[in-house]
């Protein structure tokens, strides 16, 4: 718990800051130097802030559920460590998804990188990425099974539990990620994509992707690396 | 590069008016239609949840007269009426209704920055709304759990409601978060990026400061509401063990094994505190407008309330434990939790004493809104002082399971914040609907509406401070201390809550027969300052501004300036124009009468 308000802290101090540091000083009621009603300089698109005020979101629904094991792992306060907590050994395939996934973070980053010069080179570097996150997927699916099969199982113990939980928690955020890839390769795709949509080129609707995946990425070495460390 | 150029493409793209009626008020992505579909939602539940209590309470007093109730008919009510009250009711009326209607309309924007994610949030909250409902009809009924859902006993045989009701419950909760998650992202948003020209963020009127603030707060507390529903359904259907220690239920050790049921309540109130604020703060800034505006004086304190806001956010985050004094934690949390939670009680102060320095020798006008605002001055402080008992450890202890504390939170987060939304109703009724609220009848409905919030509240702390149990179904007369005058006392509170809750019905009325009926209103009938009281249209259309977007000269609290013709300057009359009249630039005015 003390993980998550440690975040909760940072993360509302951050925007506290961010807002204080040039606009919580001003004197409202006094007269404004005229350059105040000016246009202020060109902001992030909104499509942007959105996504890292989400990325927010999930930060705390994932540093919760962090919290939620290690309390459950050592005992809330007052209450005894319990003792049907049976460490469980993480299948190996998880070493390779891991790296399946740093590979489609890498791909993204390509495409984030290409697609302002070429939208071919952009559109297949986006398709790699995609792809390496099914495999992963497909190779979380796999663990499960291997779990599943082992003599450890048992929804009674909580380590197990947890592994399901959160791996599936941090697999439905990437298949909603995979939508919005779709989405995106459709539109990489169309060629009279500056027309329709104004609010957003694809040179930044593909930056948001890389961003998401790159979150997503480390979402899932802190989630294992919690899991491999008890 | 062509900044400018894209802004202007977009908003030829918003004036795209929707044609047939389904686009324009069913699937509508206007956030003024959508803020009014949450309200009505969040209204008509919540009307739910007043029937409900009158149950109860008609139970409660006249115990030998009444059987319209069983026990288990009881903790089923209490839990529903709890649940829909605090989230299904306040928090989307708050920020899924005032917050879409009057954010854009306030920072001038033609809409919320994601309309269509709006209107899915609107959808996604009428899902829950009906997954609540739902659990009334399932067999074996609605969760009788409390509205915190504790386990063990939230799932466990001999609970009403512990197969299918308490999944409704929390399938309920858990879609409620997504739905909210989507208008929050909207509302952040738009707040940070859509605002018009020369709307700095410290000339946003207090009302979006509080929204702003409750949204970031409801944004990262309600993750923890989600993880609670997701585990605990877990627990229930899947036989893990997250929260469910090893119990022996009925002669039968149950499956589970090892769960926290602290780790339940940690998790639920690391959201419900900060849900405490995410009510608390969209009422503080609307209850500083209104004051403001009826006053006809700028608010006292501007940047201290916007401070003072932040600072109750933050703070917010660090005193959860505080409703957990008699769970079995670790003492030595206690003395923290206490601690923080007094602190929480400066910037809280600060904000008291601003509202009532905005009102010192100001040109009152007692109209409706004014008289709920005040109302809320008095209530909010009333409850406020119970919470300096409860909030202390060894007071808590023994106070905690009685009516006291029963008659603390109604106070302080049930009457405060219903004054703040009527007083915000009768206040933004003339601008929603163009014509203004009947009077007379909104006089009756306050005085009525006050004066029996009291009679019901302040007994219940007479009757805490004797020791009378909570939650119970009805009192045997062979307890010693409760004695005749409890009795008394319940069939008081009872006739004071059914007198109260009739007399919603003449707010109802109003807000019906006014729509057609009521006087017209004209575009600014308070003479209000800030934007949404200066748009082409009354009730404003589609994209709220006509072709050009307003812009900003000044803060919304020019009231009463010397020198100016009349006693408010609109937010969008530049320096110089006949209106503002030859108001000297500085920080004199408006604050020496």
């Amino acid at each position: 718990m003390s993980l998550t308000v440690a975040y909760a802290a940072l993360a509302t101090g951050i925007i506290v800051w961010l807002i204080l540091v040039r606009k919580l000083s001003t004197k409202s009621w006094e007269a404004q130097p005229a350059s105040a009603t000016d246009v202020e300089a060109p902001r992030w698109p909104a499509q942007r802030v959105g996504l890292w005020v989400f990325l927010a979101v999930i930060t705390s629904l994932f540093g919760l559920f962090t919290s939620a094991y290690y309390m459950r792992l050592h005992g809330a306060h007052g209450s005894a460590a319990p003792t049907d907590w049976a460490q469980l050994s993480e299948p190996p395939v998880l070493w390779l998804n891991t790296l399946l996934l740093i590979a489609a973070s890498v791909a993204m980053q390509a495409a984030r990188k290409s697609v302002r010069s070429s939208a071919e080179r952009g559109f297949n570097a986006l398709l790699l990425g995609g792809l390496l996150t099914l495999a992963f997927l497909g190779g979380q699916f796999y663990a499960w099974s291997q779990v599943r099969d082992s003599e450890f199982f048992s929804p009674l113990n909580p380590a197990i539990a947890f592994f399901y939980l959160l791996t599936a928690v941090h697999g439905l955020h990437l298949l909603g990620g995979l939508y919005v890839w779709g989405r995106t390769l459709a539109r990489l795709r169309r060629k009279d994509v500056e027309v329709i949509d104004v609010r957003l080129s694809i040179n930044q609707s593909v930056e948001l992707v890389s961003v998401y995946w790159h979150f997503l990425l480390l979402v899932w070495l802190g989630l294992f690396a919690v899991m491999l460390s008890t | 590069m062509a900044f400018v150029a894209i802004a202007d493409r977009d908003h030829e793209h918003a004036l795209h008016d929707p044609e047939t009626f389904i686009r324009k008020y069913i699937w509508s992505q206007d956030h003024k239609v959508i803020a009014i579909q949450y309200a009505l939602v969040a209204i008509g539940i919540g009307l739910v949840a007043l029937v409900m209590s009158v149950l109860m309470r008609l139970q409660l007093g006249f115990p030998d007269t009444f059987s319209l109730i069983a026990p288990q008919d009881y903790y089923q009510y209490i839990t529903m009426h709890g649940m829909i009250m605090v989230i299904y009711l306040l928090t989307a009326l708050f920020l899924g209704g005032f917050g879409n209607y009057l954010i854009p309309l306030m920072c001038g924007s033609r809409d919320m920055v994601f309309p269509y994610m709006n209107m899915l949030s609107f959808w996604f909250y009428l899902l829950a709304v009906l997954v609540l409902v739902a659990g009334l009809f399932v067999p074996g009924g609605p969760t009788g759990a409390g509205w915190t859902l504790y386990p063990p006993q939230a799932i466990a045989p001999g609970t009403p409601g512990h197969g299918w009701g308490i999944i409704c419950m929390l399938a309920s909760l858990a879609i409620f978060v997504v739905a909210f998650t989507m208008g929050g992202l909207n509302y952040v948003t738009t707040i940070l990026q859509a605002r018009c020209k020369g709307m700095t963020l410290m000339r946003m009127p207090l009302s979006v400061w509080g929204i702003f603030m409750a949204t970031i707060l409801g944004l990262l507390a309600f993750p923890a509401l989600f993880v609670s529903c997701v585990m605990m359904t877990l627990d229930h259907s899947l036989g893990t063990s997250f929260f469910m220690p090893a119990v022996v239920q009925m002669g039968q050790q149950t499956v589970h094994s090892g769960g926290s049921p602290l780790l339940f309540q940690h998790l639920f109130w690391f959201f419900g505190h900060p849900e405490v604020y995410i009510v608390a703060l969209p009422a503080f800034g609307i209850v500083s407008d209104l004051l403001s505006v009826h006053a006809r004086r700028n608010i006292f304190g501007y940047r201290m309330m916007v401070w003072a806001i932040l600072a109750i956010g933050c703070l917010s985050f660090v005193v959860w434990a505080h409703h957990m004094y008699v769970s079995g934690m670790n003492p030595y949390f206690g003395f923290f939790f206490a601690t923080t939670t007094l602190i929480i009680a400066v910037p809280t102060a600060i904000k008291v004493y601003n509202w009532i320095l905005t009102l010192y020798k100001g040109d009152i006008h007692l109209t409706v809104p004014m008289l709920f605002a005040i109302g809320f001055i008095f209530t909010f402080i009333n409850g406020g002082l119970t919470g300096l008992f409860l909030g202390n450890v060894t007071v808590d202890v023994p106070l905690s399971g009685t009516y006291f504390v029963v008659a603390h939170f109604h106070m302080v987060m049930g009457v405060s914040p219903i004054l703040v939304v009527f007083g915000a109703i009768y206040h933004w009724y003339p601008k929603i609907t163009g014509r203004l609220l009947d009077d007379r009848l909104g006089r009756i409905h306050f005085w009525a509406t006050f004066i029996g919030t009291y009679a019901i509240y302040l007994p219940m702390h007479y009757l805490g401070i004797l020791g009378v149990p909570r939650r119970y179904y009805s009192y045997s007369d062979s307890i010693d201390f409760i004695g005749q005058n409890v009795h008394i006392a319940n069939e008081w509170i009872t006739i004071s809550a059914v007198f109260v809750a009739a007399v919603q019905l003449v707010f109802l009325f109003n807000l019906a027969w006014s729509l057609r009926k009521g006087r017209d209103a004209g575009p600014n009938p308070w003479r209000a300052t800030s934007l949404e009281w200066q748009t082409p249209d009354t009730p404003p259309k589609h994209g709220n501004w006509g072709k050009d977007l307003p812009v900003v000269y000044r803060w919304p609290y020019d009231y009463s300036v010397p020198g100016a013709p009349q006693d408010f300057i609109p937010q969008d009359v530049p320096p110089g124009d006949p209106r503002a009249g030859n108001a000297p630039a500085g920080r004199d005015h408006g604050v020496h009468h």
